[in-house]
This record gives C-alpha cells, structure tokens and sequence, in this order.
C-alpha cells in the first residue's frame, strides 16, 4: 500500500518537473498557461497525498481553475489588438 | 514521501523563476510566477504532513481524543490556503497591469520599455 | 549572454540554499507546541471537526481578515487600472458567436454548481471546504454564464452590495465576539451545539459562510472586470 503511494507521488512529481520545464521552454503562450494549469492540477493531487484536502480543493478550484482563465482572458483581449497575436 | 514532495516543490520555484528572469514577454514572465507559486504551496505543506498521519479532519474515524497522535499539522494547511487565494489576487493585478502597459505601447515585450533602463 | 548567466549562477545560488535546507530536514516524529494545542483543544473548545477552519477562522481570525481585506484591495485596483479611459462598452462590439447549446447547458448548470458553491461553504466547519473554495466555485459559475452570454450585462451593483454588505457583517460578528464572547471574532457568542452537526460550532459556520460571499463576489468582479474590458478604442 504504502509502496504505491510513494510510486504515485513519484509519477506526479516528475510529471510536474516536465510539464514545468514545457511551460517555460515551449514557444506558444497558450500552451505554457495549460501547463501552469496542468501543474496546478498535478500539485492538488499531491495534497491529498500529503493529508491536506482542504488545499487541495483550494489548489484545483482557483490554481487551476479560475487562474487559467484570467490569462486566457488577458491572452484574447492582447490578440483581439495585436497584429502579431501577442507572440514576440 | 514528504521528502520526495519538498524537492520537487523546490525545483518547482527554480524552474519558475529562472522562466519569469529570462523570458521577455510579459505574460510568459507571469506564468513563470504562478509556477513559483506552486513550488512554495508544495514545500510548505510538505513540512506540515508528518508521516503516517491522516488529515485534520475530526469525525468517527479519529476521534478527538485521538487526534493528538494521529493527524497532521494543520497550520501549514491553513497558511497555504491563505496563500492560494492571495496569490490568484497578485496573478490578476499582474495580469491587469500588464494588460495596461500593451494597451500603452502595443507590445508584451519587456526589452521595448526602455524608461528604467540605464 | 551575460544577464542569462547572471539569472544561472542567482538560481545557483538559490538552488544550493535550498539544497542545505532539505537535506538539514528532519520530519518531526510529534506535532509542535502550538499545532499539539490546536489537535487538542480545538475541537472541545470550538466544537469545529475541520480543524483547518478552526484555525483560519476563529484562532487566526485577524489574519483571515486581513487577507479578505488584500483581496478587496487587489480588486479594487484591477477595477481601477482597467476602468481608466474606458469606452463605453456598446453590445454590438462584443463577441456574439455563442453556440446556443453552451448557452442553454451553462443555463441549466450554473444554478447546481452555485448551490454546490453554498453547500461546500456552509459545511466549511465539518468537511474539507470553506469560504475561500466555496467562493471560488460560486466565482467560476459566474465565469460560465460569462462565457455562455457575453451579450448580458452582469450587475456591477449587486456584486458589490454582495461583497459590502458580508465584509460589513463579518466584522460586525467579530465585535460580537468581542462584546459577548472571549475576543474579537470569538465564534462562542452563539451556542456550540453538538459536535458534528450541521448547526454547531458557534459562529463559524456563519463566518465562513459571509467569507464565501464575499470572496466570490471578489472574484466574480475581477472575472467581469477582466473579460469585458474594450481594447479597440484605445490604441495609440
């Protein structure tokens, strides 16, 4: 039991390293938000792990949920005025 | 367990800010932050979660009587709670200066404003 | 070249401090002084089974309040930096390609998810949730009805008495505290009740439950300020 937990922290983990490292390296802007997002869905996972729920709803609820949105948001609106749709 | 947590939620806070030094355009500098963030929320409750504990949730299953050898510490939960929810208010006024600078200049791009360069 | 190695050898730096504090880390085996009192009394003197609320709500009730308080600022702010040289938002401007099944499905689950909202904060004192989450969802079905009708225009005026009305009664129960209770936002001015049930643990429940409004007011007023922002008029 206790061995499986710790293998599903592990996977988790290194899934959040990757998709961290996509986020920062990838070239489109819409992709690395999802990443920020996906880590966030990843992390809450972990805190329930770790025996903290309260957290973890907190973490999927607005870490993942309405922060992505927000950048989508400010990510349409620079698009709708922009010629170049916001990349550099 | 904890151990494993807390070394990813360390490079977590690397990763994002070596992205929010080195990238110029705005929005990505932010995501890079929001990836910090969640570095600290993972380090932070990992010093709380002491192991072979259960959740600070008092019912049938851990009675309070109980509740001083079996659960785990509950304020590093209450401080990270706080702590998501101011950081989706920094994330929103970050986005929404930045979101002022484009409408000024037409440009995300940090390296295009020049006034504090020296 | 030069400002990119300067970030490395930052985050060398910071790496290597970090790197000494995991491995100085020790797990404690018992619970700290303050958090041992916390497991203890907690729940014989607040009579709350989610020892998380107990904590933000009623041990570290100041700070809970001085955190709605950054929230309300923050808020405030985006309104203000977004507002400025605002155009009049015209209906037509604005996007009106919605399919009509995203409209009549968000119709149909905006009332669930904002009940699910409610339920998650008024039972904050005995299961995982609160306040803050429950407010989120309560934000994020509003973010639906955003997306399904752009073309509505959300009430500015009811999100902000919402959000007036339960920061001004928060702090009033908190000077209930003060006059019939222990302190400032001691929930013991009403009853404990039995532990466990719905109605018990004094006041929390109705703490947290204005915390979740106001938090999902909070929200939802970013969410609107944030979406229906017009960029066009205002290009240099």
């Amino acid at each position: 039991m206790n061995a499986i937990l710790l293998l599903l922290t592990a996977l988790l983990c290194v899934a959040m390293l990757v998709t961290a490292v996509t986020a920062i390296m990838v070239n489109s802007t819409p992709i690395a938000i999802l990443a920020a997002g996906l880590i966030s869905l990843l992390a809450s996972v972990v805190f329930v792990l770790l025996a903290a729920p309260d957290v973890a709803m907190t973490e999927a609820a607005i870490g993942s949920g309405l922060t992505t949105f927000l950048f989508f948001f400010v990510l349409a609106r620079v698009r709708a005025g922009s010629e170049d749709g916001g990349e550099l | 367990m904890t151990t494993l947590a807390m070394t990813t939620g360390f490079v977590l806070i690397l990763i994002g800010l070596y992205g929010a030094l080195t990238n110029r355009n705005l929005l990505r500098m932010i995501v890079g932050f929001t990836i910090a963030d969640t570095g600290v929320h993972i380090v932070l409750v990992a010093v709380g979660a002491l192991p072979g504990r259960t959740a600070p949730i008092l019912d049938a299953a851990v009675p309070p009587a109980e509740a001083l050898a079996r659960i785990v510490d509950p304020i590093p939960q209450a401080l990270v709670l706080t702590a998501i929810v101011i950081g989706l208010g920094v994330t929103a006024l970050m986005l929404a200066y930045a979101y002022r600078l484009f409408v000024r200049r037409g440009t995300l791009d940090i390296a295009k404003m020049t006034e504090l360069k020296w | 070249m030069i400002r990119r190695l300067f970030v490395v050898l930052l985050l060398a730096v910071l790496g290597g401090l970090f790197l000494a504090l995991q491995l100085g880390y020790v797990p404690d085996a018992q619970l700290n002084q303050t958090a041992a009192y916390y497991a203890e009394h907690g729940a014989g003197e607040l009579g709350a089974a989610n020892l998380v609320t107990a904590i933000i709500v009623t041990y570290r009730g100041l700070d809970t309040l001085g955190e709605v308080t950054v929230l309300f600022l923050a808020t405030t702010i985006i309104g203000l930096v977004l507002a400025t040289g605002r155009a009049t938002i015209s209906s037509e401007s604005r996007r009106t390609q919605v399919s009509e099944l995203l409209t009549t499905g968000s119709r149909l689950l905006a009332p669930p998810i904002m009940l699910l909202g409610v339920y998650v904060f008024i039972n904050g004192h005995l299961t995982p949730g609160g306040g803050f989450q429950g407010g989120a969802i309560l934000a994020s079905s509003a973010l639906l009805l955003l997306l399904a009708e752009p073309l509505r225009d959300f009430s500015h005026s009811l999100i902000a008495t919402v959000e007036a009305l339960s920061g001004s009664i928060y702090v009033l129960l908190g000077l209930f505290g003060l006059v019939f209770a222990g302190g400032f936002l001691d929930n013991r001015f009403l009853p404990l009740g039995t532990f466990g049930e719905l109605f018990s643990a004094g006041a929390i429940p109705l703490i947290y439950s204005l915390i979740g409004l106001k938090v999902g007011a909070e929200f939802s007023s970013v969410l609107v300020h944030l979406s229906a922002t017009d960029t066009t008029e205002e290009q240099p």
